[in-house]
């Protein structure tokens, strides 16, 4: 599903005195089969514009109303279309969407509630489902996600979840958001707060995913070394705007102009800069193996 | 002075199983120790006995010299002060300077001074003008700021920071280091930082790495990050640039090892221009 945005403005408590803008004419395609990264520091409407891929936050009654008696405004109006979804509209089948969207939230473990772990995968799918469920569909449907994420079905599924450990708690959580089969995964620093080595198996997990179970893969992040590493594309958000939208082996060129809006860049794209300042131009991906090899080419053994 | 010490410091959350075992460290005052492990490696646990919010199941720990028991907690506590990860679970109340004196009017101390302190702890942290502000409209490094700023209030000798910055944006772990490494430098306050972050971990004097309870390595950060090889051992790793150092050297570029990317940076200009010229 491709998702398009066109325009999109977003207030948060909007007439009254703590009105925040959140989102400023954004426009921003993301195309079916991209490993799509969001950045841009807190406050920059990030996490706003992702609610509202899956209808989470909805555009303001009052400007659909405006917009249909007006149709002259048309070309200045909003879009928002996640494949066939148009949700400016308001007789869209929202629970289709959030099926088809799944939203996987910052730090997700902290959502987990049920008594098992079979039970917590199992709400999703039963709150979507069109019917009601066999008992062994159910299951299959939680085996296949739980086996997915990397845990073993028949140890975790009867236990609390609250008994596994940090990182089988997330694995456990994105179980019961991908288990409805999603086409488009949305994850909110899927990272966050994990070690090293737990950073490194979910990006592994989430390229997985990527291939075998969900089109496209959208990750907001504060870690630009991340970005460079993984994603097609990257959007950077500064308040409320998205300013660029560019493959990292371009966006990272601009160190310069996403220092200046506070963000950072990856390590390679400061040690590229450090060397421009030399007189030695790095073209590379920035990722840590191309940025490597592109530097041995100049300076390595001839 | 040892701020704190650990002899044969043994703990289990469970029967069996050691979260801690047989652990000696301690902290020299004013010192600034970083403590690196991958999770479950025990170095929440090692904060949690510091100030006495865990007890030892064997083994003795010392503050200042004195063994921490019950009937001591309290004055171990006013010495050394924890932050905790999450900025959204550490406020008890809702307007900063509230939140700030909580700690200060828990243990007794007169009206003025508690407003002095406040004035103090806010202005060590940087956040003197958001003293009436609501803390549920501060930003996660605001937030962890207060937090900071009410451990502060104590006036503590050593700061414990459990994984504090983890849940922060890039601008507010930097807010928060810069204001750990100015508390240690200035005020001379101890400080114990746990971090995930290799990269934080090179701002201390001391660097040691938990693994299973036990701690597997101890040296100046720079010293550690050489051992490259027995950091992954421990399911660590180098911090990214010692990483592109060490592909560099093996595909025969002449760098050092390096953590500084200027330093990088210049050292190839070097290998570049010596096979160009």
């Amino acid at each position: 599903m491709r998702i398009v945005a066109e325009r999109l403005n977003y207030t948060y408590n909007a007439n009254s005195p703590f009105a925040v803008h959140a989102l400023n004419n954004v426009s921003l395609t993301i195309e079916e089969g991209e490993f799509f990264g969001i950045i841009g520091h807190t406050g920059s409407g990030k996490s706003t514009f992702v609610q509202h891929l899956n209808g989470l936050l909805r555009l303001p009654e009052s400007k659909k109303r405006k917009r249909r008696k007006s149709k002259k405004n048309a070309p200045h109006s909003t879009i928002l279309k996640v494949g066939d979804f148009d949700l400016t509209d308001k007789k869209t089948d929202f629970r289709a969407l959030r099926k088809a969207v799944g939203m996987v939230f910052q730090y997700p473990e902290y959502q987990l509630f049920a008594e098992t772990v079979e039970e917590d995968v199992a709400f999703g799918l039963k709150n979507f489902s069109e019917k009601k469920l066999t008992k062994e569909e159910t299951a299959q449907a939680v085996r296949e996600a739980l086996e997915e994420v990397g845990l073993d079905y028949n140890a975790v599924k009867d236990k609390s979840p609250f008994d596994l450990s940090g990182g089988q708690k997330r694995r456990a959580a994105i179980a019961g958001v991908i288990v409805t089969k999603p086409e488009v995964l949305v994850l909110d620093e899927p990272a966050a707060g994990l070690d090293p080595l737990g950073k490194k198996e979910l990006m592994e997990l989430l390229h997985k995913l990527h291939r075998e179970w969900c089109k496209t893969v959208v990750i907001v992040s504060h870690d630009m070394d991340e970005i460079a590493e993984n994603c097609t594309r990257a959007a950077v958000f500064s308040e409320g705007r998205a300013v660029e939208c560019l493959p990292p082996r371009e966006l990272f060129k601009k160190t310069d102009e996403l220092l200046s809006l506070g963000l950072d860049v990856p390590l390679t794209a400061k040690i590229a800069r450090a060397l421009k300042e030399r007189g030695i131009e790095i073209d590379c991906d920035f990722t840590v193996d191309g940025f490597v090899s592109a530097v041995l080419a100049k300076g390595g053994k001839p | 002075m040892k701020a704190i010490e650990f002899r044969d410091v043994s703990f289990s959350y469970k029967k069996g199983g050691f979260a801690i075992s047989h652990l000696n460290f301690s902290v020299e005052e004013g010192e600034f120790v970083a403590v690196l492990g991958h999770n479950g490696s025990g170095k929440s646990t090692l904060a949690r006995l510091c100030n006495g919010l865990l007890t030892p199941k064997a083994g003795k720990i010392f503050v200042y010299g004195e063994e921490v028991t019950d009937k001591n907690l309290f004055d171990v506590r006013k010495k050394v002060g924890i932050a905790f990860q999450n900025p959204d679970n550490q406020a008890v109340a809702s307007v900063v300077e509230d939140d700030v004196a909580f700690g200060a009017e828990n243990v007794g101390l007169p009206r003025e001074e508690i407003g002095r302190r406040i004035a103090f702890a806010l202005g060590a942290v940087g956040m003197e003008s958001y003293r009436t502000a609501t803390i549920a409209r501060l930003s996660g490094g605001q937030k962890q700021r207060v937090a900071i700023a009410g451990v502060l209030a104590l006036k503590p000798n050593v700061m414990i920071l459990d994984e504090s910055t983890a849940m922060l944006d890039p601008r507010g772990r930097r807010e928060i280091v810069d204001v750990v490494k100015k508390l240690n430098k200035e005020e001379g306050i101890a400080v114990v930082l746990i971090t995930h972050f290799m990269d934080e971990a090179l701002l201390a004097d001391r660097a040691i790495v938990l693994n299973r309870g036990e701690i597997v390595m101890t040296g100046d950060p720079a010293s550690i990050f050489e051992r490259h090889e027995e950091l992954l051992t421990y399911n660590l790793d180098l911090p990214r640039i010692g990483k592109i150092c060490k592909q560099l050297q093996a595909g025969g570029m002449a760098v050092p090892d390096t953590l500084d990317p200027e330093e990088l940076a210049e050292a190839i200009a070097r290998c570049v221009s010596s096979r160009n010229g």
